[in-house]
């Protein structure tokens, strides 16, 4: 079975993003970027499934600017097999995504597609889902345990008030939470390893797909500032405080 | 505009999500409800009371029992030929259903809306909660889901709502409910409570968590919460995860108890509209957004604190 991992080049999650003056969005130039915390759990899965001789090859595939390589190598050195960039300039929204990728999926014919269960920029939470709906696959979203056993795949789900597990048919879409795996680091052969590894560059164009955005951000602000507070001395302090709010009596 | 909302329950009741949602959901036009389920009729009636409802669709079938995002999906798809939003509380269940409702529709979805800005524009925090965009959409359909710490909630009783049968759209057989497991509390659900008494790493372990953070919640009233670090490491289920990647709330007062304050666990709580923060570590960043700090050792403070109140 091949396993289709898409993963999505953000700004470093420990960064703390700056809101650009003009309010047209945020400061990326010159800062670290990184892969999406929740693709890291996708890729690591994948291997796993593949350890496990579940899965027999291992596609990671990611839509952005060149750039986008990088994190592609990343993944091609913690073990994925091939890469795919679809390169685009403009900005693409999950929708424009998961059409992409449902056109790759057609191509690749996956048993499994794993993604992140939200990405850490937009945080959207949506194109799993949304690549579901367009393959009419099955969807097992913020999974915490990935079982294939013949022709399904059982996936325990995190919900509000706990887990819950669902049994989807392959082929089927599962969207990572971050209590699924700790994803492994790329050792050094491995990451040398990966420059060598087929690394496919396509366009929107290639796939015929139409990713203009739906969306328009008509600004982006900081949140409102918390004034200072104050630091009490002791407990008794503190239970003043908590009167005068009103919490207790 | 025609909004259809979709009313979380458990099969019971009509959860508090749904009605955050309502309030949003005026703020664009008309609010329908959407009941899917098997046997709601007790959950439809409640939702009917709901003020400010015209109307509410039940969807009784047992493909609907656990509401699978593939047998849900294409019954919203349908009723949206008459409806102009789709709207949607930021729960694990909207999170799930929405999308998937959003592209059968093929239009963009917009999460976690903090606010209804005019004709499909809105306001949605970005970034872990560290910027907030202000986006419009120009989709025919809209297909919005509703951060519900951010809109009051509706009122459970006053409305009068017509309850309509609508027919079901059928098993679509590539997904079987399972089981599940539901952690078992009495204290206050996470996402309504006034006060939340939340715990971090600091605790050590799941001992001192239990006999620290939660005598202090009871006598409170208040929720339990916790870090990351402290569900990661075992102390608690993680159901109790606060943050970007767990549970947003904004309850009156928010006691955080050994969290440094990373910028994923001040995503879930910084709308607070009080914190307190007790660490010992005075350089934290939790007290960079805490409104009261005590600077101490928890183990000492916290059942001080405890005893006497």
């Amino acid at each position: 079975m091949k396993i289709l991992v898409p993963v999505k080049r953000v700004l470093d999650y420990n960064v703390k993003p700056r809101v650009k003056a003009d309010g047209s969005g945020i400061d990326l130039a010159n800062v670290k970027m990184s892969m999406n915390p929740f693709d890291e759990i996708a890729v690591e899965e994948a291997i796993r499934l593949k350890e496990k001789g579940v899965a027999t090859e291992i596609v990671v595939v990611s839509i952005g600017e060149q750039k986008a390589q990088e994190t592609l190598r990343t993944a091609l050195a913690m073990g994925a097999d091939r890469a795919i960039l679809i390169v685009t300039e403009d900005r693409v929204e999950p929708l424009g995504v998961a059409k992409l990728l449902k056109a790759i999926a057609d191509e690749e014919a996956p048993g499994l597609v794993i993604l992140g269960k939200q990405a850490i920029d937009d945080d959207n939470n949506q194109t799993g889902q949304m690549l579901a709906a367009l393959t009419g696959w099955g969807q097992g979203t913020f999974a915490s345990a990935v079982e294939v056993g013949g022709d399904t795949v059982k996936v325990t789900r995190e919900i509000d008030g706990g887990s819950e597990t669902v049994d989807l048919k392959l082929p089927a879409i599962v969207t990572t939470d971050l209590r699924l795996n700790e994803p492994r680091y790329a050792s050094l052969p491995n990451i040398m390893k990966a420059k060598s590894k087929p690394l496919a560059q396509k366009t929107a164009a290639d796939y015929g797909v139409d990713i203009a955005p739906r969306i328009t951000t008509l600004k982006v602000e900081e949140p409102a500032k918390r004034s200072a507070g104050v630091k009490v001395a002791d407990v008794d302090e503190l239970i003043g405080k908590l009167k005068t709010l009103g919490v207790v009596a | 505009m025609k909004t259809l909302v979709w009313v979380e329950h458990d099969g019971a009741v009509v959860k508090d999500a749904t009605l955050a949602t309502v309030t949003a959901a005026s703020q664009m036009g008309d609010v329908h409800l959407l009941v899917a389920g098997q046997g709601v009729g007790a959950v439809a009636e409640q939702a009917a009371k709901i003020a400010g409802v015209g109307k509410v669709h039940v969807a009784d079938d047992a493909a609907y029992a656990h509401a699978l995002a593939e047998n849900v999906a294409p019954l919203v798809a349908e009723l949206m030929g008459h409806h102009d939003a789709f709207v949607v509380p930021s729960t694990s269940t909207g999170k799930n259903i929405a999308p998937r409702v959003a592209a059968l529709l093929d239009v963009m979805q917009i999460s976690d809306i903090l606010s209804v800005e005019g004709d499909n524009t809105f306001t949605r925090p970005i970034y872990a909660g560290n910027a907030i965009a202000t986006v419009k959409s120009s989709d025919a359909k809209l297909v919005v889901t509703v951060r519900g710490t951010a809109f009051a909630k509706a009122a459970t009783e006053g409305g009068s709502a017509t309850i309509e049968a609508v027919g079901s759209t059928g098993e679509k057989g590539v997904s079987t409910f399972v089981s599940s497991e539901i952690a078992a509390s009495e204290r206050p659900e996470l996402t309504s409570a006034k006060i939340i008494v939340s715990g971090g790493r600091a605790l050590q372990n799941a001992e001192n968590f239990t006999s620290i953070i939660e005598p202090l919640a009871d006598k409170l009233g208040a929720g339990v919460g916790a870090s990351r670090a402290a569900v990661d490491a075992g102390y608690v289920p993680n159901d109790y995860q606060v943050g970007q990647t767990g549970k947003i709330v904004a309850p009156e007062v928010y006691i955080a108890v050994g969290i440094s304050g990373a910028i994923q666990h001040l995503a879930g709580m910084k709308d607070s509209k009080v914190i307190i923060a007790i660490n010992k570590d005075e350089d934290a960043p939790i007290f960079q957004v805490a409104d009261i700090g005590l600077v101490g050792d928890l183990f000492k403070l916290v059942p001080e604190l405890t005893e006497k109140l």
